[in-house]
């Protein structure tokens, strides 16, 4: 996952030209335990980096999922709704939430690579 | 303050168990397993529970102190047998509940279980009314409880002849020569034991019961198991603003009570005759969105009409599941009401309790 980067807020972003794919991390999930529930954006609607793009809820709580870009969600993944237990099985892969047409793509080098992430996610799990 | 730990708690660790402060006690939520898994097992094999954090409160028995506690208790106690045990309640003045308890009459003694949260509380009001200032809980003994289906032989096969008990009956067993008392009984909705041993034993037993079979489940999956099942838990279902008619435990309040005194038994008695204005439903969403603790209900007009107070995601029903108060003219089954989550009105029902099928009784047992 060499263009993928990451956000403080635990989500993944893999680019493909002006669209990425958004996903939760396998740390969050790690965090999150067993998914139960999964709300995603809806298809057309715009959403702003850092704002609210979803919500999963584990048998624990509930918690917010975030984006890390801004831009038009042109793509949500129905499979994780009808089934959010893939969440925990493939997060980082088959799981993805949703996929948006970036609006400025310079976003990007405000998030982390894989490196820095896990850095960051070791620390905040300490 | 100091935070406490069970007699299992290094046996937890090993197990690589995830802890959680709840009631002043460093105990396991869940281990590497996790939730769903956890509360599957238990489903289809079986689990072991520590509850020792729940107080163990033993009174010498006598007419007088049966007498007493039926003050406070709104269970029959004098029909009580021996070996018997009863859910019953703590009364307070205004019909609410101090604490839901199990009772079991012993040879010579009662056993009251109480819930860790409530238990220093408790205590005190016994003592008040007993007029003994010297009642203590005992400290000195664990609780386990093993529940489902493969809970009986497993148990048997450590403890011979614990598959003979019936269901909220208990006696006496040995376990390396220490004396331990078994009830069968439990909070999941399946068959099971609750054990009561000494601390320096507990650790042993239970990795007997590994060994045979069983394995360690976590407080998570306690709350799932509990909630399918329709039971309450005190503190979020109950508590000392709702009664057990409002609560839907009447059938817990003995027959033969209701028109005897007990604290609070006005209030009960008259709930009884007019009415009450909520009532404890089961609650179905129509989607898999999860009704959390103090979620807003609505009629189809829009007039909130009540609030939930357990929500989550039952596992064996595979589906969204809530219990909570509502007003009664709402309260009939099936009756459509929506639940307010993070700002949208998700369409639900009002459903019958339990969610999942209890399957207390099995062969011999069967009361």
């Amino acid at each position: 996952m060499s263009n993928t980067k990451f956000s403080k807020e635990h989500e993944w972003i893999t680019l493909d030209g002006e669209v990425g794919t958004i996903g939760i991390t396998k740390h969050a999930t790690e965090m999150l335990g067993d998914i139960v529930f999964a709300e995603l954006p809806e298809k057309g609607s715009n959403v702003e980096k850092d704002g609210t793009a979803g919500v999963v809820e584990s048998t624990k709580a509930a918690s917010d999922v975030y984006t890390p870009v801004s831009g038009e969600v042109v793509d949500t993944n129905q499979i994780i709704v009808d089934d959010p237990a893939k969440i925990n099985e493939d997060p980082e892969g088959a799981a993805w939430f949703f996929k948006l047409k970036m609006k400025d793509m310079s976003e990007m080098n405000s998030l982390m690579n894989k490196e820095e992430y896990d850095k960051f996610a070791k620390e905040s799990a300490s | 303050m100091n935070i406490k730990k069970t007699a299992l708690y290094q046996l937890h660790k090993e197990h690589n168990a995830k802890f959680v402060e709840f009631a002043g006690y460093s105990m396991p939520i869940q281990y590497s397993e996790g939730i769903v898994k956890e509360h599957n097992i238990t489903r289809s094999k079986s689990g072991i529970f520590d509850v020792s954090h729940m107080g163990q409160l033993f009174i010498k028995y006598s007419n007088d102190i049966t007498s007493k506690l039926q003050e406070i208790l709104p269970t029959d106690l004098k029909n009580l047998k021996i070996n018997q045990s009863k859910y019953s309640f703590l009364m307070k003045e205004n019909g609410g509940i101090y604490d839901d308890l199990i009772i079991t009459r012993m040879k010579d003694q009662y056993m009251i279980i109480l819930n860790a949260a409530c238990k220093e509380n408790d205590l005190q009001i016994i003592r008040n009314k007993l007029n003994d200032q010297s009642l203590e809980i005992n400290n000195n003994f664990s609780l386990v409880a093993i529940q489902g289906p493969e809970s009986k032989s497993i148990l048997e096969s450590v403890v011979s002849n614990v598959s003979k008990l019936k269901f909220m009956n208990g006696e006496n067993f040995s376990f390396e020569n220490d004396e331990i008392y078994i009830t069968r009984s439990g909070y999941t909705g399946e068959d099971g034991f609750e054990i009561s041993l000494p601390n320096k034993v507990a650790i042993s037993f239970v990795e007997e019961l590994i060994l045979k079979g069983s394995t360690l489940i976590g407080l998570g999956a306690r709350d799932t198991l509990r909630l399918e099942a329709g039971l309450c838990l005190y503190g979020h279902d109950i508590n000392e603003n709702t009664s057990p008619v409002e609560a839907n435990l009447k059938w817990a309040i003995s027959k033969n009570r209701i028109n005897d005194n007990f604290i609070g038994s006005h209030q009960i008695k008259k709930q009884i005759e007019e009415g009450v204005s909520k009532l404890r439903v089961g609650i179905k969403p129509e989607t898999r969105v999860i009704a959390r603790e103090s979620t807003k209900i609505f009629d189809e007009k829009d007039n909130e009409i009540g609030k939930v107070t357990s929500g989550t995601f039952g596992p064996s029903v595979n589906a969204s599941i809530a219990m909570g108060y509502i007003s009664n003219s709402h309260s009939k089954t099936d009756t459509k009401v929506f639940l307010e989550v993070r700002g949208k009105k998700v369409p639900a029902n009002v459903c019958d309790l339990p969610f999942y099928k209890k399957s207390y009784v099995k062969g011999e047992a069967n009361v």
